[in-house]
């Protein structure tokens, strides 16, 4: 604004001195404005819930309040205490060390921490480590690689069955009632429950886990395909027809997109739980991966692994999910202003 | 140019509980090519359902509805329709949209272009071609549902309540803009409206309709849309003839209110 204020006198000396005093002006109140940022007239706000924004400040309060406590619990003085006295004997270590086959009496006094919550230090130290060497094998980006493509191979045959499916639900009274009953028994199924069966049918390794991943995501998709053909208002459907527009041209043209921010939706929320049943799927004998990593460790006690591990999946799945939030904003950027 | 002939159509919304609706009773009439039929009557006597059946959207459960020689039987481009709102496609820039229906149809691209520029300046959003539908007003989303409609051509318009969500002022430009475009294009326009004014204004044929079982209960033809377009609106809005039209249809409308209230009160 002041610019412009500025451009438009510059053509004599006066002008241009005028120019900058109206400038100064302006920008008093303009720079004002920025410091409350329309610091809500608004006279009612507590209950009014789209008047509550995240307080930045508070956020970081939150984040250096969860470091101190980690840092004050792994002091001598600290909380540490407590797992001292949980600690076991070397015999019992072993024993437990034992009932895994992966690890045998050599490697385990080679590889075996001390039973101690791990410091920020350790757990730096030992991301240092896993990003170079690897514990046991693949280095930590070979883990990460693994579970991200496990994540997006998983949330890619969920869509590609799920949003047909859901669209066929939306648009045909059989397959509503075909896939209805399916789907309905299917869904609250905890992927979990079901690594038994599936080991039994797609057997240890990554056939499992990677089967798993697409059930997990596959329903949620499904769901959000059907409630996103159900968003088209019939107004727009019928606007459509009376332009000229096919049954196809309808799907293609009105229904699909009209479902977007549906879809949106589904595709995030079927992350979240994709990435939830990661570490469980990555049990069942595969050897790359977050979760494989994370049990790797544990027979050695290597707990500064085993948190590196649990800090880079919460980092990840947040960073993924603001992934999604830009290329929502990007996509569907009337979403909220009908 | 084809005329639209309603033949006793009839139409009753079957409710699962039995008690089934009867939203039109024999309705028959007859609308010469570009006239503009303004309908309007108390909530519920089955205007929607009419427009509805007009479009094609709906199948009468009696009777049928000819444009010229071709039974309706569904939706067509022939018969264009403009809803209250909320039925522009928001993914679509305001062009995008306009063009929706040559699009849909493989019409040529530069023809289709010079077309939608042309529809944006009739009414009045030159410039505003590649603005998104959630950064224009209510009133320049309905200019571009009209100019919607209006790139497929079609013999008739139906418009459900056009200008319902405006405001006053808005309101009365718009009405100045239909009456125009209908002017210029002499297509034929049924417009259904909840203000008297608006469809006495607007209307150079007006229906005002009854409910239980809906019918049409007066038919009257009007000479102040043709009057509209030449002189000042305000003042013909004001003149003695208007305003004793208005009475008239009002005491009307108001005896259908009463009956409704005494049939309620009843039961
Ligand atoms: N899908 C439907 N199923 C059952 N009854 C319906 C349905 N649609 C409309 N009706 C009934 O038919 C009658 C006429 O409805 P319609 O919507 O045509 O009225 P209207 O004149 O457009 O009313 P308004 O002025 O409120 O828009 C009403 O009694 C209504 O309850
Ligand atoms: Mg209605």
């Amino acid at each position: 604004m002041s610019d412009a204020g500025m451009g438009a006198r510059a053509g004599g000396v006066s002008g241009a001195i005028d120019g900058m005093d109206a400038a100064a002006e302006y920008a008093l109140p303009a720079s004002k404005a920025k410091k409350s940022p329309n610091k809500d007239r608004k006279t009612v706000t507590f209950g009014d819930s789209s008047a509550v924004r995240s307080d930045t400040r508070w956020s970081v309060i939150a984040f250096i309040g969860l470091i101190l406590l980690w840092w004050v619990s792994t002091k001598p003085w600290g909380l540490d205490e407590a797992f001292k006295a949980a600690d076991l004997s070397d015999a019992e270590r072993i024993t437990v060390c034992n009932q895994s086959e992966e690890c045998g009496r050599d490697s385990y006094s080679q590889l075996a921490g001390p039973l101690t919550f791990p410091s920020i230090r350790d757990t730096w130290n030992a991301m240092g480590t896993l990003a170079t060497e690897g514990f046991r094998g693949p280095t930590l980006w070979e883990h990460m690689r693994a579970s991200l493509w496990r994540v997006v191979r998983g949330m890619f045959w969920g869509m590609v069955v799920g949003i047909p499916v859901g669209f066929a639900m939306g648009l045909s009274n059989k397959a509503r009632g075909f896939f209805d009953t399916i789907v309905e028994l299917f869904r609250p199924i905890p992927p979990f429950a079901l690594i038994p069966l599936f080991i039994l049918i797609f057997g240890i390794g990554d056939g499992t886990a990677r089967n798993l991943l697409i059930f997990a995501s596959i329903w949620i998709m499904i769901i959000a395909a059907r409630s996103g053909v159900g968003a088209a208002s019939l107004s727009k459907v019928r606007a459509a027809y009376s332009l000229g527009a096919s049954k196809r041209q309808v799907l293609q043209k009105v229904l699909l997109p009209n479902a977007l921010p549906e879809l949106f939706t589904g595709i995030r929320v079927a992350l979240g739980v994709s990435w939830g049943t990661l570490v469980a799927a990555e049990l069942v004998g595969t050897r790359e991966g977050l979760g494989a990593m994370i049990f790797a460790a544990r027979p050695f006690f290597r707990l500064d692994v085993v948190v590196a591990g649990v800090i880079v999946i919460a980092v990840l799945g947040v960073f993924m999910d603001m992934l999604l939030r830009i290329l929502e904003a990007r996509l569907i950027p009337w979403r909220g202003k009908g | 140019m084809r005329d639209l002939s309603v033949k006793n159509v009839e139409m009753v919304y079957e409710v699962p509980n039995g008690s089934n609706v009867h939203a039109l009773s024999n309705v028959s009439f007859d609308l010469a090519a570009g006239r503009l039929l303004t309908l309007l009557g108390p909530s519920g006597c089955g205007k929607t359902t009419l427009l509805n059946i007009l479009a094609g959207f709906l199948a009468p459960t009696g009777g049928q509805v000819t444009l010229g020689n071709d039974i309706i039987t569904g939706p067509g481009q022939e018969r264009g329709m403009v809803f209250q709102q909320g039925a522009l496609f928001e993914w679509l820039s305001v062009e995008k949209n306009i063009a929706f229906g040559p699009n849909m149809n493989g019409a040529d691209k530069a023809q289709t272009k010079a077309r939608v520029d042309e529809l944006l300046d009739i009414v009045g959003l030159g410039g505003f071609g590649d603005k998104q539908i959630y950064e224009l007003s209510g009133g320049m989303q309905q200019r571009v549902a009209l100019a919607r409609c209006l790139a497929n051509d079609p013999d008739v318009i139906l418009m459900d309540e056009p200008l319902g969500a405006l405001d006053a002022l808005t309101r009365e430009k718009m009405q100045k803009l239909i009456l125009e475009l209908w002017q210029e294009t002499g297509k034929t326009v049924i417009l259904v409206t909840h203000s008297v004014e608006e469809a006495l204004y607007l209307g150079d044929r007006l229906f005002v309709m009854a409910p239980r079982p809906g019918r049409i209960e007066r038919d009257y033809d009007l000479p102040f849309a043709e009057k509209g377009l030449h002189t000042d609106t305000r003042e013909m809005k004001a003149s003695p003839e208007f305003i004793e039209k208005r009475e008239e249809v009002l005491s009307l409308i108001w005896e259908m209110e009463e009956e409704i209230m005494g049939r309620t009160e009843g039961v």
